[in-house]
């Protein structure tokens, strides 16, 4: 019975569960600022860049994280950003 | 001048006592002059594991206080002579110290010791501001569970932002058996998600109870978690030591139950 079960468990493994938790947690405890301040920033971001492109606002994602700087002399705290412009060529002038 | 270390996680019960009992042992058979100081004030523990609980006069609390000197205080350990033990206070609580007065401590024994292994205390409130205060550098001890990896991750955050610099990691209580069926986290995945320097791996053994039972450390004994702390140690004092192979090898019998065990 035990290797039947086992034949139709997803291939996830319990270990690949932890980790991709974990990392979600430690994202976001890495963050520095509160998800209210984090709302507002990413509310002003859409809106200065929305003035120049058309931005795809489903698909972006903000966030501040802790970096390794490129030079690997340390790391610090990043705004990352990924932001879909919905305008295939969007800067025709 | 002695070099300043602390033994920390974050997460309680991970190993920081066994640890900074096992590799201070270690270093002490490798002829360096050790002391080892319990922070925990209020929970005292490394004397036990050491099996010097029955030889303490002064603490860490009358030291500070200047009820007596340091040398006073100090404990010469039953089987290396090289190797002292500063205990906490039981009674006192843990804000009878302040940072200041561990880092006066810590700068004086640094005359004294090539190491000084400072047990921290599990938490991110007074007990670990005394505990890094003094330090040098840090080996952060994790088990390959979400909470403990977890709390490892915020502690280092917190040595990073006390401008303690160099930060390795122990991976204790591995067990390869797990991880090969993918029920327990590599120590490659536990690095990869913290993203600090490895300096060892400790094998979840039976030997490591049985020592602090007799309150013996193992470090350099037969086992696996003996020889593991033996190589921290090693890796420490800047010796290139490889990592134990700690693949279990089974029997037929135990591979054909295992088959059953699912």
């Amino acid at each position: 019975m035990g290797f039947l079960s086992n034949w139709f468990k997803s291939s996830e493994s319990s270990s690949d569960i932890a980790k991709s938790r974990l990392k979600l947690a430690i994202t976001s405890d890495r963050a520095v600022c509160s998800p209210e301040l984090m709302e507002q920033m990413k509310n002003d971001i859409i809106k200065v860049i929305s003035k120049y492109v058309d931005i795809d606002t489903k698909g972006l994602d903000i966030k501040v994280t802790r970096t390794e700087l490129d030079d690997e002399s340390g790391t610090v705290n990043a705004v990352l950003a990924s932001i879909p412009i919905k305008d295939k060529r969007p800067f025709r002038g | 001048m002695g070099e300043v270390i602390v033994i920390t996680s974050g997460k309680g019960g991970v190993g920081k006592t066994t640890s900074t009992a096992n590799i201070g042992t270690g270093m002490a058979m490798m002829g360096k002059k050790v002391a080892l100081i319990d922070t925990d004030i209020g929970l005292r523990n490394l004397d036990v594991v050491m099996g010097l609980e029955n030889r303490i006069v002064y603490n860490l609390v009358d030291v500070v206080e200047n009820n007596c000197r340091i040398k006073q205080a100090l404990i010469k350990d039953k089987r290396y002579p090289n190797l002292y033990l500063l205990p906490s206070a039981q009674t006192k609580d843990k804000t009878a110290v302040t940072p200041e007065q561990m880092k006066k401590l810590t700068s004086e024994l640094r005359n004294e010791f090539d190491y000084i292994l400072l047990d921290c205390p599990a938490g991110i409130e007074q007990g670990f501001k005394n505990a890094i205060a003094g330090a040098d550098r840090a080996l952060v001890v994790t088990t390959p569970e979400v909470s403990a990896v977890r709390d490892a991750d915020r502690i280092i955050g917190l040595l990073e932002a006390n401008d303690i610099n160099k930060t390795h990691l122990i991976v204790n209580r591995l067990r390869a058996d797990m991880v090969k069926e993918g029920n327990m986290m590599s120590s490659d995945d536990v690095v990869e998600i913290l993203a600090i320097d490895l300096i060892g791996i400790v094998p979840d053994d039976e030997h490591i109870v049985i020592s602090a039972n007799n309150g013996e450390p193992l470090a350099g004994s037969d086992c696996q978690a003996g020889q593991a702390y033996m190589n921290i140690s090693k890796r420490i004092l800047g010796e290139n030591v490889p990592y134990l192979d700690l693949e279990v090898t089974k029997t037929f019998f135990q591979r054909f139950a295992s088959i059953f065990k699912r």
